[in-house]
């Protein structure tokens, strides 16, 4: 088959086509269910699930386990909801996402811009430190956090998560920059502009999409961790995920599935949220975090 | 002492030296092109100038002060880059005067200097707009604009036209030049384009691997090149080098040369010294244009003689048609006029103005002084 | 000629000021990552329990850790779960990729449907596949509810076949990242490459098989390094979905090493199974990262 249409390199017989599209369709269903039960299972009164079809739409549509997740369900000891964890996140997230973004842009552009000596290795023992296992730093990290006096609170969080975060930051600025031309902040100097005028005036006006692309990085990374939210601030000061896991796995009185869900999805949703709005940019992220060093 | 002074300058990278003592003094309003091969060190040299790399020793001094050390915006100088560097998220107009504004001067001022070289340039209905919006030939005068602005003591290119199309860079190379002449300022050009370094300059440093080969007007550098490197570098097409004996004949020196059909051709040289090579091997260059139809040759030569050889492949360029034939046991290149009739596999009559011959020592590659 | 003093002033600040600016950053990873590793190196040397102690007891907690059944049982569900995770995820994405990049219609929906998922925490994921894997409310039940009476699928309860679960849910998770590195590296394939080998006369099949996932090995590896580093950090995904159990048919080093160093009060060996972690991990990500960064040069 010939047809002008068909302008792509690899041709394929109709047979393949069908078979490569209800592939395609099946694989999208595997990976929208998930979704779909805890969206549909967290609008349905808990009998429903109990008693009825997990698959099913809901006979009564009711918000109440929403509203249960959001501000009454058994947190830990108390019935707060998910809401006040929810706040620690948004105070732990904002802080930690902008310091090791700033830190990470400025030391990407010092690391392609102003390289000296040594500054590769600088940068792989950085880049090391995103991949190592977070157990290996848990026992001090909570020694320094009781020291410091943080321990249990969104501070210490901030702290950690900075710390932890800088080395992907700077591999995104670095890379980057590594791209920016060299000769433009030749130019610079020779107008006389220093450091910080470089990086303010010609750097950082050029930096919009890693900004961004940065920014959802660490959001993301930060918003779903777990590890350290349970080892370093477990009681109120706990992150939305250390809530969610509290509430689903507390093991007093009836399993409510449908608040689980409920909560669950309201833990999912910044994230979710960033995702639609800006999903190309999280692409390039996990692209840029996997791919090239 | 010049106005520009480079004095014993090298530069080593840990324990490769890359540049090795160079020494050239500029006058005040000369043009001085550093030309040469990628790798020979030149934009090296530039950016020394500029204060953008260390010095490794020797000293670079600019209108009587020695700038080693000094910061690149301290010097006084103003650059023009390959790719133009114009800052892409500023207007041409801020572009232009971003170097005014660090170095504090007030606005008004500002606004006067870059109305007065936009005016110069002709891109005052470009002020407003940014990079990105600007064809090749605008950012070349934009960046041109910026380095102007600054009324430096030295301008230094870096290879500013290498990123144009061929007719552009013609047109901005003879821009290049009309500025100079007019605003007689002192510039340190790079570019690999020997077209370029031959057009624009008042002298040429020809470099190759981290040496200054020879330094000279652009006519010394075409007619008595230093070496063999700068002979068959300058020029296009290059000059023909041939493998030669001396002979004497009439107690004048030949260059005695095997010719296509492999007979012996003999050729007196215009340089008596030549008899010092007597029985030696030389390499011999001719440059195309003077080996031509007998027409087309020089008539002010008093030492033009006649060569018959077998054509090998005629290639018509319009204004000339270049012809290729073995002697010296090499592909010999020779310019002849347009219209005359050759093709392929014919003898022909060339004629050789001997009075542009070079000899070079084989040995040392270096031209044979006559 | 005038001598100007040996360097400006303005040059020696330039100078400096690049390395100040970089120190804050290098001091943090320094201590808060090297430090750090050095300090639990140092304590799983220790006899430490509740709280860091400071007597030697040379290799006492490797050896001690070595003759857990504990940490041998977690040893083997990570070697279980990390090959079904690794190659699983692999063939899908690789799967994925390379049907979407048969000019696919709609594949602007499709794409992110598979990607979603890596936008969610794996605490999210967990609570979701917890319930939807139970045999009582969730697919087991619903096939019941079907008509299909005879449905059993109740790995998530069973100690052989709860660590497949969590395969499950983890190829859910990031198999869509690895369907987004292949894409990538296929859209970076020369066209001219592909045509040729048609123009060769090479079948679909063997135009994938002889040239094509040959030229996509650099995402294979990144692919291989991501997803092991991956593998042997899940903590998250297990809490969540099994708790570690049935029993300990969940137990990685990850949760190993958290209740012995937390609840259990054997900080000595948590530090040292943690040691084991990072040498892995290191095994693996050094060499990978040292031919990412000499490239660079």
């Amino acid at each position: 088959m010939m047809s002008a249409a068909q302008s792509q390199s690899v041709r394929t017989g109709r047979i393949t086509r069908t078979f490569i599209y209800v592939f395609l369709l099946v694989a999208s269903l595997f990976y929208l269910l998930p979704f779909f039960i805890m969206l549909v299972n967290s609008v349905k009164p808990l009998s429903e699930i109990t008693g009825g079809n997990m698959m099913a739409l809901p006979q009564v549509f009711t918000l109440e386990p929403w509203a249960a997740a959001w501000s009454s369900a058994q947190v830990g000891v108390e019935p707060t909801g998910l809401r006040p964890y929810f706040w620690n996140s948004i105070k732990m997230v904002v802080p930690a996402v902008f310091i090791s973004t700033v830190l990470g842009a400025l030391n990407g552009y010092i690391l392609t811009k102003w390289r000296f000596r040594g500054d590769t290795i600088l940068f792989g023992l950085m880049l090391f430190s995103c991949f190592i296992p977070f157990q290996i730093v848990l026992i001090p990290m909570a020694r320094i956090l009781g020291i410091l006096g943080l321990s249990g609170s969104t501070y210490g969080l901030i702290l950690v998560h900075v710390v932890y975060g800088i080395g992907f930051s700077t591999l995104y600025f670095r890379n980057y920059y590594a791209a920016f031309p060299t000769e433009l902040v030749r130019a610079a100097q020779i107008d006389g502009a220093g450091f910080f005028q470089i990086f303010r005036r010609i750097m950082l006006p050029s930096s919009g999409p890693i900004i961004v692309v940065c920014v959802i990085w660490q959001f993301t990374n930060i918003w779903n961790d777990f590890l350290f939210g349970a080892s370093f601030a477990s009681g109120s000061g706990a992150p939305m995920t250390v809530a969610l896991n509290n509430l689903v796995q507390s093991s007093t009185g009836v399993k409510e599935y449908n608040v689980h869900f409920a909560g669950a999805i309201l833990a999912a949703l910044p994230t979710l949220l960033v995702y639609i709005v800006a999903g190309r940019f999280f692409v390039r992220g996990l692209m840029a975090g996997s791919v090239k060093g | 002492m010049g106005f520009l002074d480079i004095n014993n300058v090298t530069k080593s990278y840990g324990a490769v030296e890359v540049l090795h003592k160079v020494d050239i003094a500029v006058e005040e309003g000369e043009f001085l092109v550093l030309v040469g091969p990628s790798g020979c060190g030149k934009s090296t040299l530039l950016n020394m100038i500029a204060g953008l790399e260390d010095i490794t020793s020797g000293e670079i001094g600019i209108n009587g002060r020695v700038v080693n050390g000094v910061h690149p915006s301290n010097r006084n100088i103003a650059m023009v880059f390959q790719s133009y560097a114009l800052y892409p998220n500023m207007t041409v107009g801020q572009n232009i005067t971003f170097g005014l504004e660090m170095h504090g001067v007030p606005k008004p001022e500002r606004d006067k200097a870059m109305n007065d070289v936009a005016k110069l340039l002709q891109i005052e209905q470009l002020l407003d707009r940014k990079p990105g919006q600007l064809s090749g030939g605008q950012r070349q005068r934009v960046a041109m604009g910026r380095a102007l602005v600054r009324d430096p003591d030295v301008f230094l290119f870096d290879e500013p036209l290498s990123n144009l199309d061929a007719k552009l860079r013609v047109d901005m190379r003879t821009e290049i030049k009309k500025l100079h002449e007019k605003l007689k300022t002192t510039i340190v050009y790079v570019t690999h384009d020997q077209i370029e370094a031959m057009t624009l300059s008042t002298r040429i440093a020809v470099m190759y691997e981290g040496y200054v080969q020879q330094l000279g007007t652009p006519k010394e550098i075409y007619d008595t090149p230093a070496n063999l490197f700068v002979a068959t570098f300058m020029g296009s097409p290059a000059m023909n080098i041939m493998n030669a004996k001396v002979v004497m004949k009439d107690g004048r020196p030949h260059a005695s040369l095997v010719t296509s059909e492999g007979g012996e051709a003999l050729l007196p040289f215009s340089q008596d010294n030549m008899s010092e090579w007597d029985d030696k091997e030389v390499l011999l260059g001719i440059r195309p244009e003077a080996i031509t139809d007998p027409d087309g040759a020089d008539r002010k030569s008093s030492n033009v003689v006649a060569l018959e050889n077998r054509i090998i492949v005629t290639e018509p360029a319009g204004s000339d048609t270049f012809v290729t034939t073995n002697l010296g046991g090499k592909d010999v290149i020779s310019r002849l006029r347009a219209d005359v009739p050759v093709s392929a596999g014919e003898m022909f009559g060339f004629a050789v103005n001997m009075e542009k011959a070079v000899a070079f020592d084989p040995a040392t590659e270096k031209r044979i002084e006559g | 000629m005038a001598r100007a003093g040996d360097v400006d002033f303005k040059t020696k600040l330039q100078h400096w000021i690049p390395k100040v600016v970089l120190s804050p950053s290098l001091a943090l990873v320094l201590l808060f990552v090297y430090g750090f590793i050095l300090f639990t190196v140092y304590l799983s040397f220790t006899d430490s329990r509740i709280l860091p102690s400071y007597g030697w007891v040379g290799l006492e907690n490797y050896s001690k850790l070595w003759r857990l059944s504990h940490w041998e049982t977690s040893l083997k569900n990570l070697g279980v779960y990390a090959v079904l995770y690794i190659s699983i995820s692999t063939v899908v994405g690789l799967t994925l990729a390379i049907f979407l990049d048969q000019k696919i219609r709609g594949e602007g929906i499709l794409r992110p449907i598979y990607l979603y998922p890596m936008a969610l925490s794996f605490i999210v994921t967990g609570t979701a596949w917890k319930w939807f894997l139970d045999p009582g409310i969730g697919l087991e039940h619903t096939m019941h509810l079907w008509g299909w009476e005879s449905f059993e699928f109740n790995w998530i309860k069973d100690r052989d076949f709860a660590i497949y679960t969590v395969v499950i849910a983890a190829v859910w998770q990031s198999s869509g990242f690895v369907m987004a590195m292949f894409l990538a590296g296929l859209r970076g394939i020369d066209s001219e490459i592909m045509k040729a080998a048609q123009i060769d006369g090479a079948s679909n099949w063997n135009l994938y098989r002889r040239i094509v996932i040959p030229l996509l090995r650099p995402a294979f590896l990144s692919a291989f390094v991501i997803l092991s580093h991956l593998a042997i950090k899940s903590y998250d995904l297990v809490i969540a979905l099994t708790g570690g159990g049935p029993g300990r048919a969940t137990e990685l080093p990850a949760t190993f090493m958290y209740s012995y160093t937390f609840t259990r009060n054997q900080m000595g060996i948590g530090a040292s199974s943690a040691v084991i972690m990072l040498m892995t991990i290191a095994a693996i990500m050094i060499p990978y990262l040292y031919a990412e960064l000499k490239e660079d040069k």
